[in-house]
């Protein structure tokens, strides 16, 4: 009921790489400075933080003075890349550590950068990365498949602003999405297909050496 | 006059338990404003019940509805209701406050809730563990969680039974994406029923004092949808980091440093999935329960929605 309300923590939105890569328009919801600024998903969906699981392939210091490190994270569906420096300490010395490939998870919030032919790049600045073993993994596989669906499912309803504002952005077919999304969890029954090129079935977790 | 009668009788039943009010003295105020000074009765009937307030020295607003409703807590979701509560004392807390006599929880079948009692209410004081039958209280709400208030004119009546309290705990699951500042290794303030956690060896009330270290994690479930706020006590945080309090003293004392701890809490946890289950005080869920996900999760359910749409 108050108006002086605490602002409340921005939720970590599931997307798959090959949606969120997708993406690029941003916008904010107040003339705020401070406002939270948003990636608009192409399923109709606000994201100011994502979570996502994946498989870190390389990682690379392309810093010029300062270390700044670029990792590419695999997910079923494509790459997520994150660039942590100076501002995010602890994230880049996680990065510095590890050794690809390992499965991380990533806390981070979404940036856009255009490039010099004027696309747009998207990519995530992130605020925590953790090393997860498989079934985490998997987990995330699943439930980011739901959240997607449930985008899709509510794409069409009527007053989903941000599926209005996703039509007018990107006018992308949500079909992509939705068979996206059933590849991804049948890339789960396929035992033993893990990017790690496990020989093994078993969900136990490769342990990265770090 | 039967219609005066039944104001009569709602009148002497709202006061039985203040006064000695009889329906037929009642009913002769009211008849006497009604019949002989051409007054309305709804203004009769208010008049009446003043002159009885001013008799009993109570407020309008102390005064019960007469034949409250006895509900369960869990039903309870509205503000400002005069009630009648059957529940056993589950905890007292120190009141934070010379206003306030009583405050704790109580609970029932259904569920528990905080109840306050004020010190100028002058009621006799509840003890934990007891049963009681509470009559006039009423209900309150703040963000959205609901307590009881004792007041002046509520009934207390130790009874002689028990109440199985319900566990009214909710479960959370998600991913834990944060630890908050204020986790780890913490001081607490040594004074008597504080607890609070000092910043910077200051406690908000008692200024510098020499804190109690504990260990603490506030963390954020976020299950994509909703993000939870979730307290994990000393045991709770022991538990899940393999840390306790003299090895997180070690370290930090090695490192000189307390935040080495919560660095290494961060590391262990951040990322990974969570069901926890307690009781919710204010946004925060307090663990009671902890559950690291690690079953492989089932793609079926999914991928047959998928298909369907």
């Amino acid at each position: 009921m108050s108006s002086q309300e605490v602002p409340t923590r921005e939720v970590a939105r599931r997307v798959f790489a090959e949606e969120f890569n997708d993406a690029s328009y941003t916008f904010k919801e107040s003339d705020d400075e401070r406002a939270p600024v948003y990636l608009l998903l192409p399923s109709g969906e606000k994201a100011n933080r994502i979570f996502f699981v994946g498989t870190l392939t390389e990682k690379e210091d392309v810093g010029e003075d300062n270390e700044y490190w670029r990792g590419r994270i695999v997910d079923p569906t494509g790459t997520f890349f994150v660039y942590a420096g100076q501002y995010q300490p602890e994230a880049a010395s996680t990065l510095r550590d590890l050794e690809a490939p390992a499965y991380v998870s990533v806390v981070g919030k979404p940036r856009t950068y255009e490039t010099d032919d004027g696309s747009v790049n998207v990519s995530v600045r992130p605020e925590s990365i953790s090393v997860v073993d498989a079934a985490t993994r998997d987990r995330w596989v699943v439930e980011t498949a739901q959240r997607t669906v449930e985008r899709l499912e509510r794409f069409d309803d009527e007053g989903n602003e941000y599926a209005r504002m996703a039509r007018e952005e990107y006018d992308l077919p949500t079909d992509r999405y939705k068979s996206m999304a059933v590849s991804a969890l049948e890339s789960l029954d396929e035992s033993g297909g893990d990017e790690l090129g496990g020989d093994d079935a078993d969900t136990a977790s490769p342990e990265p050496s770090t | 006059m039967s219609d005066l009668r039944t104001h009569a009788e709602e009148i002497a039943e709202q006061f039985s338990d203040h006064l000695d009010v009889d329906a037929d003295d009642v009913e002769d105020r009211l008849q006497n404003l009604v019949d002989e000074y051409r007054v309305p009765v709804d203004e009769a009937r208010r008049s009446v019940v003043n002159s009885y307030l001013d008799e009993a020295g109570l407020e309008r607003d102390e005064l019960g509805r007469g034949g409250n409703d006895e509900v369960h807590l869990a039903d309870i979701d509205q503000d400002e209701q005069w009630v009648d509560v059957t529940v056993k004392v589950v905890e007292l807390w120190e009141p934070r406050s010379e206003s306030v006599s009583q405050v704790g929880l109580v609970g029932d079948e259904s569920g528990r809730m905080k109840f306050i009692a004020f010190t100028t209410s002058e009621l006799p004081e509840l003890e934990e563990g007891k049963v009681y039958r509470l009559g006039n209280v009423v209900t309150d709400e703040y963000q959205g969680n609901f307590s009881v208030k004792l007041n002046r004119t509520t009934s207390i009546e130790e009874l002689d039974e028990d109440i199985e309290v319900g566990d009214d705990s909710t479960s959370v699951e998600g991913a834990l994406v944060d630890i908050q500042s204020g986790s780890g290794l913490i001081k607490r303030c040594p004074e008597e029923g504080c607890t609070r956690v000092l910043q910077n060896g200051r406690c908000n009330e008692h200024g510098n004092v020499d804190g109690e270290f504990d260990l603490r994690i506030k963390g954020v479930l976020d299950d994509g949808d909703a993000v939870h706020e979730v307290i994990f006590g000393r045991e709770m945080t022991e538990e899940l980091t393999g840390i306790s309090l003299e090895e997180a003293q070690e370290m930090a004392m090695d490192a000189l440093d307390t935040t080495v701890v919560v660095d290494e809490m961060r590391t262990d946890l951040v990322g990974t999935y969570y069901r926890v289950s307690g009781p919710e005080l204010g946004r925060y869920v307090l663990a009671d329960d902890t559950e690291r996900l690690t079953e492989p999760a089932d793609p079926e359910a999914v991928l047959i929605k998928a298909r369907s749409i």
